[in-house]
């Protein structure tokens, strides 16, 4: 179990292909009963079609529609987000941050790439990525601007970063005009970006 | 360990790239890299933290240069053949070693949204009250461990100001080497940018990051 121990063996003797060392691995694990193949194709369905950005987004215009909810989300966001019908796995502890004409909250892991998975599904490449994992702390407003973010400098920018098991959702700015929207028009307008925080919600009035 | 992992604060990485629309998976084998990951982990054989840990001891440049899942891929081979649900040679061959047993899979298709549903609480009580307030001022300590650390290079030696007391958590130095869960009381701690980054960052700015207490010492 040492960590020397890890590294002692040549890595050459595995498929250098991901496809086909994936796959051969697959096939150990299911022949040695180890993992059930149908429960792959459960996992892999959920991820892909169940739960991704589209929860955040009804938390987050519910929160728009009702400020009781919203009060509720910021004080206790675990149990806020689970009225909505989600939460588990890599959500099990919540907190919302708000976005205002003041402050403006952005969420990174640094360390790995946690990251609000019951609310906004598997995080996207960049998420994980070397470029935003190590400047999102140091050069938050850089960032921001490679996102088309252009932030006035009497802004306060708040970085998150999620180096223990809490999981961070921005509740971006109510974009103007949406007055009239229901909720379900709300949650159309919200993107995965905002609720990361490199985004802002944008509204044009069709008319 | 003062490894490549963590990357806050570091420059020179290049642009981000974001893509737009991306798909959730860019190939069907990292669909099934996530999904292996998850079933195997349902053996219990080990915890988040030491699937983190066993991702930090890939060599930095293989680091740098693998993708997401391949990363993922190849810790799920090394936690295998660690725990002995897999041996190195299986890994190898891609076959089962001749009159080896065959097991019955933890989990099951139906058992999927059940167990994401109730998920994995870190969360733990433990008696008496916590050694820091908010309000207070705090510096995270300068350790410098050969293990896993949750501490960020960047924030050591650093003061701010305890802005929430979360509870208390399963302490991952600790818990990464199946040592114990030694639970103990989280903080999200507010640091200033220009305390962690000197003159060029901005007055206004602010980092906040969760830190267990052992990380922590009074200023």
């Amino acid at each position: 179990m040492s960590p020397e121990h890890s590294h002692g063996h040549k890595h050459q003797d595995i498929p250098s292909d991901p496809a086909l060392r994936v796959k051969a691995l697959e096939s150990l694990l299911v022949e040695k009963g180890l993992v059930d193949a149908a429960a792959l194709d459960a996992l892999i369905d959920t991820y892909e079609h169940k739960v991704g950005p589209r929860n955040g987004a009804q938390v987050v215009a519910r929160a728009w529609a009702d400020p009781a909810y919203k009060k509720r989300l910021l004080a206790d966001a675990t149990n806020a987000i689970a009225e909505l019908g989600y939460g588990g796995r890599q959500g099990e502890h919540m907190v919302v941050v708000e976005n205002t004409p003041q402050v403006h909250n952005l969420v990174v892991c640094t360390l790995c790439s946690c990251y609000p998975w019951s609310v906004l599904g598997l995080p996207p490449v960049w998420y994980k990525s070397a470029p935003y994992r190590s400047r999102a702390v140091i050069d938050p407003r850089g960032v921001l601007r490679e996102f088309g973010l252009d932030l006035p400098e009497e802004t306060e920018v708040r970085v998150w970063d999620s180096t223990a098991e809490l999981r961070y959702l921005v509740l971006p700015e109510r974009p103007a005009g949406t007055e009239s929207l229901n909720e379900e028009a709300l949650a159309a307008l919200v993107t995965r970006d905002a609720m990361v925080g490199v985004g802002k919600v944008k509204y044009e009035r069709h008319s | 360990m003062n490894g490549i992992h963590d990357m806050g604060g570091m420059q020179d990485m290049g642009p981000i790239q974001h893509e737009e629309n991306e798909p959730v998976f860019h190939a069907p084998w990292e669909g099934r890299s996530l999904a292996l990951n998850l079933a195997a982990a349902a053996w219990r054989k080990w915890n988040i933290d030491a699937g983190r840990h066993q991702i930090e001891l890939i060599p930095p440049a293989d680091y740098l240069r693998m993708s997401y899942y391949e990363k993922w891929t190849q810790r799920l081979e090394e936690l295998l053949v660690r725990t002995g649900l897999v041996t190195r040679s299986e890994i190898e061959s891609g076959k089962p070693s001749p009159g080896s047993p065959k097991a019955t899979p933890p989990l099951t298709a139906e058992k999927v949204s059940s167990m994401l549903r109730s998920g994995g609480p870190a969360s733990r009580s433990v008696p008496g009250p916590s050694r820091f307030k908010v309000g207070q001022r705090v510096r995270a300590r300068n350790i410098n461990p050969t293990g896993h650390t949750r501490l960020p290079r960047y924030a050591r030696g650093k003061t701010g100001t305890v802005h929430l007391d979360h509870g208390a958590y399963i302490f991952p130095d600790t818990n990464a080497h199946f040592l114990s869960e030694k639970p103990q009381h989280v903080y999200s701690i507010r640091f200033t940018a220009r305390e962690l980054w000197g003159e060029q960052a901005s007055p206004r700015d602010t980092v906040y990051l969760d830190m267990w207490d052992d990380y922590l010492e009074h200023a």
